[in-house]
């Protein structure tokens, strides 16, 4: 018998050992019916019931991760609403303290001119004297019948040549009061324009009050809906987060980009303050190591620097210093920024040489002899860049303080949001495996039942004979599955 | 607080300048053997170019040595030029422009030696580079390859080259190499084995001096 045939019944008879075989595991596989099922349905059971209460564990878990990341968001999202309304406020405090510090002014000068105005006004109205009664005797004449008398004629072309010469003055004394009173007008015109600009000055101001007014509106509105714990409110300050996150992270990988430019300026020059051949670890050198420190000691100065002067507040304790103490250590920071950059440009400096002097050392090693090239004022050009460099660098960096501290700020939300998807991400992950395993395990029942199916068909048929309609066991089975689901 | 600021920024700035590390484990020591017997002697324009080569390579920290092979050459008189270049690079630079100036005057005023004593200066350049306690040790045999010894002269001992490179350049073919290449084969093979057997951390061979790059690489 080969190694193959050990299980064969009959060595030469392959498939009705099979058959025999099969028959006697069927039987034996019948009478464990009920222990097997029960040991599929406790494995089942074992091994999906920790993982779904794992998977409700980090769901509670998340949601009070959510809570607490709310209550968070709330909490900073109010303070920087309640901050900008401050200055919302401290703004229109200022303009209403300017403008109506001036306006009694204004009022008084809108008044006189005014007043100006209403007294040129009322001589426009002087009106030139009424014609004078010997009008109506003049008429009176004029009707008179001459009845070719020549006296009477003479004595009228008399008349007329008075009345002649009276009426060409009373024209011209009404032509002068009216000249009189055009010049009044047109004097008229300045105080207009200056009424008219004072009162474009009020509404400018007027204009800026409603507008700052409108601001705050719009922040009050939106402090309430913090302090209402709205989920529009959470949306939007999430998103600003989120927002606030991208950009900073972005203005500090450009940082990053300058602190590089930074570190290689100095680098070189560092080995020849503190040696090139040390190391710190098998590929660190300390040069490199020491350049790194300045770069970093230069930040931090900077970040001192923003935070005495109140642009940043990621120091309590230096924000809580006392004005005079602040101030203090403002230009203590200050002055080592300025002293680290005037080393930094020295150390620029000291690159270009080391560099040239090296270059020139190459070159005489070299066996092809390179010609001298003089190269005057515009090769200056570059050491003079890397000093500017050397020295500007050091300050643009101290406005990193800035993005560095929305990326902090910013990062609580973002990372707690993204921790609560990985929670609820692998809660789901476990509820699908623990699904999984109960479905198994009821898979594995029906299977089980499927390969004894002829002993099942046989005890039916039985049953069917002794009439019993179900088996108490089977009923048994049926609830212990159902409660499984 | 303030003072405790300033303190902690100084204690950091101190620390980062003053530095504390270990420059002999990341040292390089070279240490390199010129060929002056009979004609070999005519290949020193390669030589220089390949101590040139070295000088404008090796950073500051490192060590270099050239020896000539004569007849005995295990001895401190046979080091033409020797130095371990200043941690400042600008220094490090000044003694490499003095380095190559001594070379060149030797160069020029070479002569062959009737025999080629390779052992000892393979003794003489461990011992150097020993004592440099450089954390890369290599010793370059610019050389045919072909060790001639007079009779009072004993070699033939085993030899300690632990943790040493051994680099043969510049390992031109004899007149009897041409006739039965298997002599430079069988050359080669026997000087790899001894410095293997000497406990050489690696042996190397380069013809071509447009790859000496492989020289130096730790």
């Amino acid at each position: 018998m080969t190694g193959s045939q050990f299980w064969m019944v009959w060595p030469d008879n392959a498939a009705l050992s099979a058959l025999v075989l099969a028959f006697v595991a069927m039987v034996f596989l019948y009478a464990a019916r009920k222990p097997m099922h029960a040991l599929l349905r406790s494995t089942g059971h074992a091994i999906g019931g920790p993982l779904r209460v794992g998977a409700r564990w980090l769901l509670a878990a998340a949601n009070e991760m959510n809570q607490r990341n709310k209550a968070v968001l709330l909490a900073h999202g109010r303070q920087e609403v309640g901050q900008r309304i401050e200055r919302e406020f401290e703004r229109v405090a200022i303009m209403v303290t300017r403008d109506l510090q001036g306006y009694p002014t204004l009022q008084r000068k809108l008044l006189d001119e005014i007043t100006r105005i209403e007294e040129d006004y009322k001589k426009c109205g002087e009106v030139p004297p009424p014609p004078p009664d010997w009008v109506e005797a003049v008429t009176a004449i004029a009707k008179v019948k001459t009845g070719g008398g020549e006296m009477v004629e003479s004595i009228l072309e008399e008349i007329k040549r008075s009345v002649t010469r009276i009426h060409d003055k009373a024209i011209g004394e009404y032509r002068r009061s009216y000249e009189s009173r055009h010049k009044i007008l047109d004097g008229f015109m300045p105080f207009w324009r200056s009424v008219d600009k004072t009162l474009a000055q009020v509404d400018k101001k007027l204009t800026g009050l409603e507008d700052s007014a409108k601001s705050v509106d719009a922040q009050m509105a939106k402090y309430g809906q913090i302090n209402a714990k709205t989920d529009k409110a959470e949306h939007a300050l999430t998103v600003s987060a989120f927002t606030q996150f991208a950009i900073a992270f972005l203005v500090m990988a450009i940082a990053v980009g300058g602190a590089f430019i930074n570190f290689k300026l100095i680098a070189l020059p560092m080995s020849e303050m503190v040696g090139a051949g040390d190391y710190l670890t098998s590929s660190l050198r300390t040069s490199d190591v020491a350049a790194l420190v300045i770069i970093l000691v230069e930040a931090s100065m900077g970040l001192f620097l923003m935070e005495t002067l109140r642009i940043t507040h990621l120091f309590p304790v230096i924000a809580n210093l006392n004005d005079r103490s602040r101030r203090r250590m403002m230009w203590i920071a200050l002055g080592l920024l300025v002293t680290l950059a005037g080393v930094e440009a020295a150390l620029a400096l000291m690159r270009d040489m080391l560099i040239a002097d090296k270059q020139a050392l190459v070159q005489s090693l070299s066996s092809v002899q390179h010609a001298a090239v003089t190269e005057g004022w515009v090769g200056r050009i570059p050491t003079a860049g890397q000093m500017m460099l050397g020295f500007i660098l050091p300050f643009a960096l101290t406005f990193v303080a800035i993005p560095l501290e929305s990326l902090i700020h910013s990062a609580r939300t973002v990372g707690g949001a993204l921790s609560v998807t990985l929670i609820r991400a692998l809660a789901f992950v476990l509820r699908i495996l623990g699904n999984f395993a109960r479905q198994l395990s009821r898979v594995l029942v029906s299977l089980y039942d499927v390969v004894i199916v002829l002993p099942l068909l046989l005890e039916r048929g039985v049953k069917a004979f002794r009439g019993v309609a179900s088996d108490d066991s089977d009923a048994a089975d049926v609830v212990a599955a159902r409660r499984g689901l | 607080m303030l003072k405790r600021l300033i303190l902690a920024s100084v204690a950091l700035l101190v620390t980062a300048v003053a530095g504390c590390g270990d420059s002999r484990n990341n040292a390089h020591g070279v240490y390199m053997l010129i060929d002056t017997s009979g004609t070999y002697a005519q290949e020193s324009g390669k030589a220089q170019l390949i101590i040139n080569y070295l000088l404008g390579t090796l950073q500051p920290g490192d060590s270099l040595a050239v020896a000539r092979v004569k007849s005995r050459s295990f001895s401190e008189k046979d080091i033409v030029a020797k130095a371990r270049f200043d941690v400042r690079p600008s220094q490090a630079n000044a003694q490499k422009r003095v380095f190559r100036d001594n070379i060149d005057g030797f160069l020029k005023t070479v002569k062959g030696s009737a025999y080629t004593d390779i052992t000892g200066g393979l003794l003489q350049g461990a011992e150097f580079l020993n004592e440099t306690g450089a954390g890369t040790k290599t010793i370059i045999i610019f050389s045919d390859m072909q060790e001639e010894l007079d009779k009072m002269t004993v070699r033939d001992f085993p030899i300690s080259l632990k943790n040493i490179r051994i680099v043969a350049v510049n390992v031109v073919k004899l007149k009897t190499d041409n006739v039965d290449p298997r002599r430079y084969m069988d050359r080669l093979g026997a000087w790899q084995k001894r410095v293997e057997a000497a406990g050489a951390s690696q042996w190397l061979v380069i013809n071509d001096i447009e790859h000496l790059d492989s020289v130096l690489r730790r």
